[in-house]
């Protein structure tokens, strides 16, 4: 038979263990707290307490437990800098009520700490700052506390105070990856709109292609979205779009304005853009990987016979193939100074008919898809209809023609796609 | 006898006998606190706790004990331990309960 003193310091240990067991893996902040009070009132069967958190900003405990305190308990309490100061000077050990008058925490409490028969009052400090506070009444044994009660409470409550703490950095650490995700969404917004800018200002160089810039963007967003692709791989190819003809603000305004068919050396000069624009693009940091190729590489074509490099197939980036084929479409679909723009029928006609020539076919494949979707209703959409105007999306036969390109289409034939993206 | 939440509980007349649980812990605890608190405010004046299936009583379980104590206290209600076991009963006295309770075989 034990004896009583081994009991006791049985009954206590176990106290201890299960207090550091409950605020290592307890995810449940309220609990932990709640249950470490059941323990340290029931390791020395002490009457009545609470465990409060201190709010440095708010100069402020607020009590997260209570027991046997009634309900005429403050649940929160102001605490003066003084008081704090000296808190943190005393250290994390108890203070005797009887001690504590001098405290203007304590004038300002007296009344209801007698009255709830509080004796001790224990700071929960960690790493020199004042995290919270535990108040205790008496013993049930009607005992004044002893030295070695107290440094049971001490060695309790410092573990209180240590759950209390990492809740509190992980409030900070929630706050401030809030913060940063704000901000992240702040610069994505910046670089968006920068990107808008740019589209706009290249645009603006060619009185006919007004918008082909925003349109390409726009219907590279398309082909990404009917390819399942990522919202940030979607935004990517987007920006791309935007910037594929950045190279132009070199070329003279007179060569891109010209009303007439351009000769070979104007053509030279034209052609130069893609290379331009991966220079202009190159030394800034994307968000997106691959946006300088797309600039460099849309006008190449499966069969190598683009430019600037002649690439071929697998050669080319894929990201480059969604622009040039988004690029396309627009310049069929829109006015040029010495070409009108080309009927719906004919377009989707020219599209499955350069699919495997000019174009990826598994992305002619999705941009038809995504067309036909908008048409038949199946998605609620209308990106088509608002960059083409709704009549010219809505010509007679477009539909049977883009069901009748979509069965032609080899849907099977994304080898490229699955080797280069 | 009648249980209510899982906690037999057997009244005659002012007497309530609430049945404590073979481990008294956090959960099973906090339901015969709340059983207890129930009989008192119903207006026993004696309320019996039986430990006749309690093996172990941990520190929750004290604090538990000590809540049922001070509530009753409150209320003028006379509290009875009943069936503790022998090491059950030494940790009652070494920690004081038995300044507010009585023991009872």
């Amino acid at each position: 038979m034990p004896t009583t003193q081994q009991q006791k310091l049985v009954h206590t240990f176990s106290a201890l263990a299960d207090i550091g067991q409950e605020v290592a893996h307890k995810n449940n902040f309220q609990e932990m707290i709640h249950t470490s009070l059941h323990l340290l009132l029931g390791s020395l069967a002490i009457m009545r307490g609470g465990v409060a958190r201190y709010s440095r900003f708010g100069h402020e405990l607020n009590f997260l437990a209570v027991r046997g305190l009634g309900d005429d308990f403050p649940l929160s309490a102001s605490l003066e800098m003084s008081d704090e100061r000296e808190f943190l000077n005393t250290g994390m050990s108890d203070i005797e009520i009887s001690q504590a008058k001098m405290l203007a925490f304590f004038q300002r409490y007296q009344r209801i700490l007698e009255r709830k028969n509080i004796e001790l009052i224990m700071p929960l400090i960690v790493r020199d700052e004042l995290v919270g506070m535990v108040f205790l009444g008496e013993k049930a044994s009607g005992e004044h506390f002893n030295s070695s009660d107290k440094a049971i409470i001490q060695a309790m409550a410092r573990h209180i105070g240590v759950g209390i703490h990492q809740r509190n950095l992980m409030a900070e650490l929630a706050r401030r990856a809030e913060e940063n995700r704000k901000l992240y969404e702040d610069m994505r917004m910046t670089y968006q709109d920068t990107v808008k800018a740019f589209a706009t200002a290249i645009d603006c160089k060619d009185k006919y292609t007004e918008g082909h810039s925003v349109r390409v963007g726009k219907y590279s967003e398309i082909i990404a979205q009917e390819l399942g692709w990522s919202d940030e791989e979607i935004e990517g190819v987007a920006v791309a779009g935007y910037l594929h003809d950045v190279g132009k603000l070199t070329v003279e305004r007179n060569i891109i304005n010209a009303p007439y068919r351009i000769n070979a050396k104007e053509s030279a000069e034209l052609n130069k853009h893609p290379a331009v624009g991966f220079e202009i693009l190159s030394p800034i940091h994307h968000p997106y990987t691959d946006v300088p190729l797309a600039a460099k590489y849309h006008h190449e074509r499966l069969d190598g016979r683009g430019y600037p490099d002649g690439l071929k197939d697998n050669e080319i980036p894929y990201i480059a193939k969604i622009v040039n084929l988004a690029d396309s479409f627009d310049a069929m679909t829109t006015d040029r100074p010495y070409k009108r723009r080309r009927p719906a029928n004919e377009v989707i006609e020219d599209l499955r008919r350069n699919a495997g020539k000019q174009f990826a076919p598994e992305l002619v494949t999705a941009f038809c898809n995504g067309m036909l979707k908008e048409l038949t209703g199946e998605s609620k959409n209308r990106q088509f209809r608002r960059l083409l105007g709704r009549e010219y999306m809505e010509a007679e036969g477009i539909v049977p023609l883009l069901k009748q390109a979509l069965n032609g289409m080899d849907a099977t034939s994304s080898l490229t796609f699955v080797a280069s993206h | 006898m009648n249980t209510n939440l899982d906690i037999p509980v057997r009244s005659e007349g002012e007497i309530a006998t609430v049945f404590a649980s073979d481990y008294l812990n956090k959960i099973s605890g906090e339901k015969i606190e709340r059983e207890c608190k129930r009989q008192i405010d119903a207006g026993c004046t004696t309320l019996v706790v039986n430990f006749k299936d309690t093996e172990i009583v941990n520190s929750i379980g004290v604090s538990i004990l000590l809540g049922v104590i001070d509530a009753a206290s409150n209320n003028g209600t006379e509290v009875i331990f009943s069936e503790v076991n022998e090491d059950t009963e030494q940790l009652f006295e070494m920690l004081g309960l038995t300044n507010h309770v009585k023991i009872q075989e």
